[in-house]
């Protein structure tokens, strides 16, 4: 693929906005091996963020945007939270449509374009908080992975409902206190991830986003399973740092710290043969384009 | 708004369809509207309301239909599930609520199909939040409402009650009195839905039981002939595929502003919802043959009503026929858009108006109400509810009663 797609008509080219010149220009649209060591050097598909200073989400949503296997022919769902705040910047196709409701449009979505382009793939990818994805989108979440639906659920797992400010959410640590847990939420964390491997996820992730490569990794091996095999899950703790009375530049260092030994995201991963066979193969032949790109780079004389 | 559409101007659209003439992989020919209805030789078919459902969306080359069990649509929904299975639509499933049911037909629909789904009564009700916003996404979903009681305790019964819920979600709303009524609106619905300059969801409503689960005789167009598909890129939005380019929505977020540019676009937005929902009647008024039917409306006394009160009422003219009476009928089918103008028209000279109906609110009645003059010869009834039939008898007695005349006293 290409940015064919992006082109800007000759008659319009001197009216278009500057950043809309810079995506056909440096966008990485089409480039096989994009990933988040892009950002900086070429045209993000995020234009800008909503978001508060500092928000760990707003970073995890660059790195998710620049690790895309094929922005090109991905549409994203998403939900009502923070991040639909900042689906509107984004260069790729998105549906904002309920609080909840997203795996449900994502399975609608996904059936869809897989049969009206059956000989091309197009990767949908569900990113909603974890109000939408556990709490009011818990079903429509849990039964799209028991109907095996082929795409991927990202949760920005932040333990609370941040755009609402600050309330007790099920994937929020048992006994922190909290706008409607006054006395300290009473139950524990939900476990997300074994529901989701339980459920039919042939690929499941959790981690925080302190480190970029690893979340490039994950979303990858998400999207690639989804594609191939069925449904995909990744959890990734972007924490609110205002409602968790954090200052804007201590998001990586709450991150660091909850991935550490006995912290509630050491990074896990639960993966089907099934899905482990296919990474084996796509990690085989991604090396050995790697290498013949180089070898193809090198002067004929060396 | 409401403007009464000029009969000369009166213009059945035509498919422009690439696919126009072509077979799809049941062997049918890819066909015009007009031609479907109005040129193919029609057969006579003796069907229950689910089976016209099923035999609609044979013809109706339609992508997805997502199914949930609830009486008295279940039958119909299965009955779509196995012509699925025949081949005659590319997806179907059943999901998990209604909510959620909706939610996948707005998926469908966002990714460039057409779509069609059943729903009653309480299943309405728990889908409800999908409706608006189904009509500010743009989306032509068609849902079938066979309508039952909205309730507790629980009810199965009919009732229309449910219709008055939708009336202000932006969607169109149509209101079959006949399983030939329930075909033609099918058909003809996606036709008017997804037009460019409508292009928002339609509710196809039918009475439950009354209709879905009494046989009747419809006539049906060959079978080797299907609509013309759905072109989504005839859609006013974007498709949600990638093939068109990505755009930048806004700078910031509607959502997050509370400033007047923000309150100006989503006040514009509803009003455009329902400018489209008004600019239907353009489309419907040729392919429904007006958004009424009217008899004898140069009566003094004359009954409006839509669904089955209209059979009730027909035959409850027949009998004040026979004492003397003279009644005129008005057959309301779209609810949404409202046929103000031609309502007002053909109660002009009307001293008397009787509104029955099937449910315990009496909204037709207000509706009517609120747009004609002199509204108080607007008689709001009679109207039965959950789930009564509602006798030719008791329309008879009820407006005999009301002129003062002498009635023999119904055993209720």
């Amino acid at each position: 693929m290409s940015k064919e797609k992006i082109q800007i008509s000759e008659d319009l080219a001197d009216i278009m906005p500057p950043e809309y010149q810079e995506l056909v220009a440096t966008a990485t649209f089409g480039n096989q091996d994009r990933g988040w060591k892009d950002i900086g050097s070429s045209k993000e598909l995020i234009e800008q963020h909503s978001l508060c200073a500092g928000c760990p989400e707003s970073i995890a949503f660059r790195y998710i945007l620049a690790s895309l296997p094929a922005p090109e022919d991905t549409v994203f769902v998403g939900s009502t939270g923070c991040t639909s705040l900042v689906f509107p910047h984004v260069a790729v196709h998105n549906i904002h449509s309920l609080f909840g409701n997203q795996n449900a449009i994502a399975s609608g979505l996904k059936r869809t374009l897989a049969s009206r382009f059956p000989d091309r793939e197009k990767d949908v990818v569900v990113l909603a908080g974890d109000g939408a994805t556990v709490d009011i989108g818990l079903d429509m979440t849990m039964q799209s992975w028991f109907r095996l639906e082929k795409f991927t659920t990202i949760c920005f797992d932040n333990e609370l409902y941040a755009n609402t400010g600050g309330q007790e959410s099920g994937l929020m640590q048992k006994g922190f206190v909290a706008k409607m847990a006054p006395k300290g939420k009473n139950f524990e964390k939900v476990r997300l991830a074994e529901i989701a491997r339980e459920a039919g996820c042939a690929y499941v992730a959790v981690l925080t986003v302190s480190k970029p490569n690893r979340v490039e990794q994950v979303i990858k091996n998400a999207i690639y399973v989804a594609r191939e095999i069925g449904p995909t899950f990744v959890q990734l703790y972007t924490p609110c740092i205002l409602e968790i009375g954090k200052q804007s530049m201590e998001g990586l260092d709450e991150m660091k710290d909850s991935e550490t030994i006995g912290g509630r995201f050491v990074q896990k991963e639960y993966i089907t043969d099934e899905a482990q066979k296919l990474l084996d193969v796509i990690k085989e032949e991604t090396k050995e384009r790697k290498k013949a790109a180089k070898a193809a780079k090198k002067p004929v004389n060396a | 708004m409401n403007k009464t559409v000029d009969l000369k101007n009166k213009r059945i659209i035509a498919s422009t369809h690439e696919k126009l003439g072509q077979k799809n992989r049941m062997n049918q020919t890819y066909t015009d509207v007009n031609d479907i209805f109005y040129k193919a030789e029609q057969t006579a078919s003796f069907l229950t309301g689910s089976e016209v459902i099923r035999e609609a969306i044979k013809r109706a080359s339609v992508g997805t239909s997502v199914a949930y069990p609830i009486t008295p649509q279940s039958e119909a929904a299965a009955l779509i599930g196995e012509i699925y299975a025949e081949g005659y639509l590319d997806e179907y499933f059943r999901g998990e609520s209604e909510f959620a049911v909706m939610g996948q037909c707005a998926g469908a629909a966002f990714g460039g199909h057409r779509v069609f789904t059943t729903t009653a009564g309480p299943g309405t009700l728990r889908a409800m939040e999908n409706f608006p916003m189904w009509a500010g996404a743009r989306l032509p979903i068609q849902v079938c409402v066979t309508c039952r009681g909205v309730n507790s305790p629980l009810s199965i019964q009919p009732d229309t009650l449910e219709m008055y819920y939708l009336l202000e979600t932006g969607m169109l709303v149509w209101h079959a009195e006949t399983a030939q009524d329930l075909f033609d609106f099918i058909l003809k619905g996606f036709i008017v839905a997804e037009q460019p300059d409508v292009h928002v969801p339609i509710a196809v409503c039918c009475d439950g039981f009354f209709v879905t689960h009494t046989k009747d005789t419809v006539e049906l167009p060959p079978l080797d002939l299907t609509l013309t598909p759905y072109d989504p890129y005839r859609n006013p939005q974007p498709v949600m595929d990638m093939e068109t380019s990505p755009f930048r929505m806004m700078r910031d977020p509607f959502v997050m502003k509370s400033n007047y540019i923000s309150y100006a676009t989503h006040a514009s937005w509803q009003q455009e919802i329902r400018s489209a929902v008004e600019r239907s009647r353009k489309h419907t008024i040729p392919l429904l043959d007006g958004l009424i039917d009217e008899q004898n409306t140069d009566r003094e006394i004359l009954i409006v009503a839509s669904g089955t009160a209209v059979s009730q009422s027909r035959e409850a003219i027949r009998l004040l026929e026979e004492d003397g009476v003279k009644v005129g009928l008005v057959k309301i089918k779209t609810i949404r858009p409202f046929p103000t103008e031609e309502i007002k028209r053909v109660t002009k000279n009307a001293k008397h108006i009787f509104v029955p109906e099937f449910n315990v609110t009496g909204w037709l009645a207000r509706e009517i109400k609120s747009i004609i003059p002199d509204n108080e010869r607007v008689y709001e009834g009679p109207h039965v509810c959950g789930g009564m039939t509602l006798p030719c008898e008791v329309i008879v007695e009820q407006i005999k009663i009301h002129l003062g005349m002498e009635t023999e006293k119904l055993r209720m």
